[in-house]
């Protein structure tokens, strides 16, 4: 693809970065990727369908394969690559580790993206008392062909209404 | 290809002028489908998504203007009360990070027979407001915007400012067909808003037929047998309001359903639509 590329400045996870030359028709998913060096968001579909590739652009869950890159200019950005800290997993992450929600994970981290937003909007109680059908619409964009959906939506409950979920190591299995 | 971004909407319907070949981008739900299969390589991207005059809806004179920036989820946050049809459709739009980013007037620019808002827009009568650089602005009634499949009316120059849509003036309903609850494009889907200030009745079918269509036919039968007090209908009256709805569709056999499947599903829909709206009486 010819053209010229494009010189792309994000707050990536609370940092500022650039990449430059990143062609014109890239997606956002395959700036992360290829360009900014973090492959947690997946590739998989390419086409929103599945929900992999889910990043938070200014604080919304995206699928990031259906942003165009230069979209993304000079906007927050956050990946899975951004839910842990220091301290080990987030509340989110090691609900899902406890549930034994993730089986071959390639659609974990979008999962966790979308969790993480239903907790935020819980806290901020724009949602309050999700039933399992609020859940399941939640997580409606989000494809998993291994586990089947129970032990996402276990972990999900045990992220948003127990602020003492025990944290783990990341190697710790479910 | 470029990429060009537009600051404010002169400057993309300027851009758009000198460079009709750019494919506006919004939301991006459909148009980097298209760029990530590579079905599609437009010489330049017209990124729409930061000009905030398009970000915004507002009442004028008893409709909602519909600014081209509107995620499908602010419609459902914000319009659910002025626009119960719209807001049900929007419901069904793929799924949450969809509904985040993509937009009725990407919706109508694509033009697919299946897009959720078309039968939404037919039924209420909604006006699309295209605009040019040159010519200004024109507003192409929906039921003249499809043109074909995938195709509509706007010319290479025009962007689509805004959707004009007839705030409610009574009961509205949409529904639709599909393997799962999200995800899904239709395999057919059916809307229907009564105005009982005028006493009409607006229809809407999706996905069977190369355009979205209405169902004239069956929208002069019901004003003549709606008891417009009571909202109620005979059930003789129903089910030919049902027939009537299925025979102006003109469904094909596809990977998502057969013809005859698609009309009597569009039979059973209607029906249930009506008996939902005589539950609103």
């Amino acid at each position: 693809m010819t053209g010229k590329g494009i010189r792309l400045e994000l707050t990536l996870n609370g940092k500022r970065q650039v990449a430059t030359d990143v062609p014109a028709n890239t997606s956002l998913l395959g700036a992360l990727r290829d360009h900014f060096g973090l492959p947690g968001a997946k590739n998989a579909c390419e086409q929103g369908e599945c929900g992999s590739c889910t990043v938070f652009l200014d604080g919304t869950p995206v699928c990031s394969c259906l942003v165009a890159a230069g979209q993304a200019q000079g906007a927050a950005v956050g990946t899975v690559e951004g839910l842990a800290d220091e301290d080990g997993l987030s509340l989110v992450q090691q609900a899902f580790v406890t549930a034994g929600a993730v089986q071959c994970g390639f659609c974990t981290p979008g999962f966790l993206m979308v969790v993480r937003d239903l907790q935020l909007r819980a806290r901020g109680r724009t949602i309050i008392n999700l039933d399992d059908d609020e859940v399941r619409e939640a997580l409606a964009g989000n494809l998993c062909r291994c586990t089947g959906y129970e032990k996402v939506i276990d972990a999900v409950r045990a992220a948003l209404a127990d602020p003492d979920v025990p944290r783990r190591s990341v190697g710790a299995s479910g | 290809m470029e990429f060009i971004t537009a600051d404010s909407w002169t400057d993309a319907l300027r851009i758009k002028t000198e460079r009709p070949g750019a494919a506006p981008i919004a939301g991006g739900t459909d148009v980097m489908v298209e760029l990530n299969f590579d079905l599609r390589r437009p010489e330049a991207l017209l990124d729409l998504s930061r000009i905030r005059e398009l970000k915004d809806w507002d009442v004028v004179g008893g409709s909602v203007q519909l600014g081209a920036g509107v995620s499908y989820t602010r419609v459902i946050e914000e319009l659910a009360d002025r626009l119960p049809a719209l807001a049900m459709a929007a419901r069904t739009v793929g799924s949450p990070q969809i509904r985040n980013r993509g937009t009725v007037a990407g919706n109508l620019a694509t033009a697919s027979p299946a897009g959720d808002a078309h039968p939404v827009l037919l039924a209420t009568g909604a006006v699309v407001e295209a605009e040019s650089f040159q010519r200004g602005v024109r507003k192409i009634p929906v039921d003249g915007f499809f043109t074909g499949v995938k195709r509509c009316a706007l010319e290479p120059d025009e962007l689509i400012r805004a959707v004009v849509i007839p705030t409610a003036a009574g009961p509205q309903q949409f529904s639709k067909v599909g393997t799962r609850n999200a995800m899904v494009i239709a395999v057919c889907s059916f809307a229907i808003a009564l105005d009982l200030d005028a006493r009409t009745v607006g229809t809407g079918i999706g996905s069977a037929g190369p355009t979205p269509l209405a169902a004239r036919a069956a929208e002069r039968f019901l004003v003549g047998e709606l008891d417009w007090d009571t909202l109620k209908v005979s059930e003789a009256a129903a089910a030919r309001f049902g027939k009537l709805v299925a025979q102006a569709a003109q469904p094909i056999d596809d990977v998502r359903g057969t013809a005859s499947y698609r009309k009597h599903a569009l039979e059973v829909l209607a029906v249930r639509a009506l008996g939902w709206i005589r539950g609103c009486a």
